[in-house]
């Protein structure tokens, strides 16, 4: 068995990571790939927490629940970034302004 | 030190510095490949960690659904000239004083902690704890997986009909 500390220090890590990439890159498919990674921190540690209770799978469900929205989420997200490019001729969220012309 | 912990610190250790390493690539190309290495560890220490159901998920989903589509994604916003689609940063100084801020925080709540002691491994087979995910979501999260195909459903037409090119009637 691993220490739980260690999993949760890098649950930690991968947010703040995903947290950095969300606010400082000037491109909405890095801003994507940030709450992907944001997304799989709280898989980590719902992973992590059900581990002290091996007779459960409650977190393990969690964890499949939030991959299934990820998924859903990555796909609206790309489609929303593809159409607003072809619009704007840009992917950089700063630069969209309006929603209608 | 065993080979299982040495596997488990490997992983955790490519995780991190993907992860580190995405916050500095400024191609957005590499940044995805960056991004598939950190969730394909991120599935070697879930198996690691009893979640094997959830580990050949991740490894399904993000290798072989994500992946694809973040890559489409970024073929097809560059623009055609041959040159790599490079990103600028911005909110520098706020960005790292927030996550950073926050990476302390969390540090400093975890390590401050006692966790509850784990309880000894039962040696349950793969097969059974598969065969309970499988009953689990036949009644217990019955619900949870009904929405969820919903909302799959709710996000392939969305995205279909937000990305397809056909003009639609202006309102």
């Amino acid at each position: 068995m691993f220490p739980l500390h260690h999993l949760l220090l890098l649950g930690a890590l991968l947010f703040s990571a995903g947290l950095l990439v969300v606010i400082t890159k000037r491109n909405a498919i890095m801003v994507l790939l940030g709450i992907e990674l944001m997304l799989n921190a709280a898989n980590l540690n719902l992973v992590a927490f059900n581990q002290l209770y091996s007779q459960q799978l409650n977190g393990q469900m969690f964890a499949l629940f939030v991959i299934i929205v990820a998924v859903c989420e990555a796909a609206v997200g790309l489609a929303i970034v593809l159409r607003v490019y072809q619009y704007y001729q840009t992917s950089t969220p700063d630069e969209v302004t309006e929603l209608k012309d | 030190m065993s080979l299982v912990t040495f596997m488990f610190y490997f992983f955790e250790c490519v995780t991190a510095v993907a992860a580190i390493s995405l916050v500095f690539i400024r191609n957005v190309f590499y940044g995805a490949l960056l991004l598939i290495v950190c969730l394909l560890s991120l599935a070697g220490i879930y198996i690691l960690t009893f979640a094997e159901f959830v580990a050949i998920t991740q490894i399904l989903i993000y290798a072989g659904g994500v992946l694809v589509v973040i890559i489409f994604g970024v073929m097809l916003t560059a623009k055609i000239s041959g040159k790599p689609l490079v990103v600028q940063h911005g909110n520098v100084l706020g960005g790292v004083l927030v996550s950073g801020a926050f990476f302390m925080l969390l540090t400093w709540l975890i390590t401050t902690q006692t966790f509850r002691e784990q309880e000894p491994a039962i040696a349950t087979s793969d097969s059974a704890m598969i065969n309970a995910i499988g009953i689990g979501l036949m009644t217990d999260f019955i619900l949870p997986f009904e929405v969820a195909g919903i909302l799959l459903l709710v996000a392939l037409i969305g995205a279909a009909i937000i990305a397809s090119t056909i003009k639609s009637k202006k309102v």
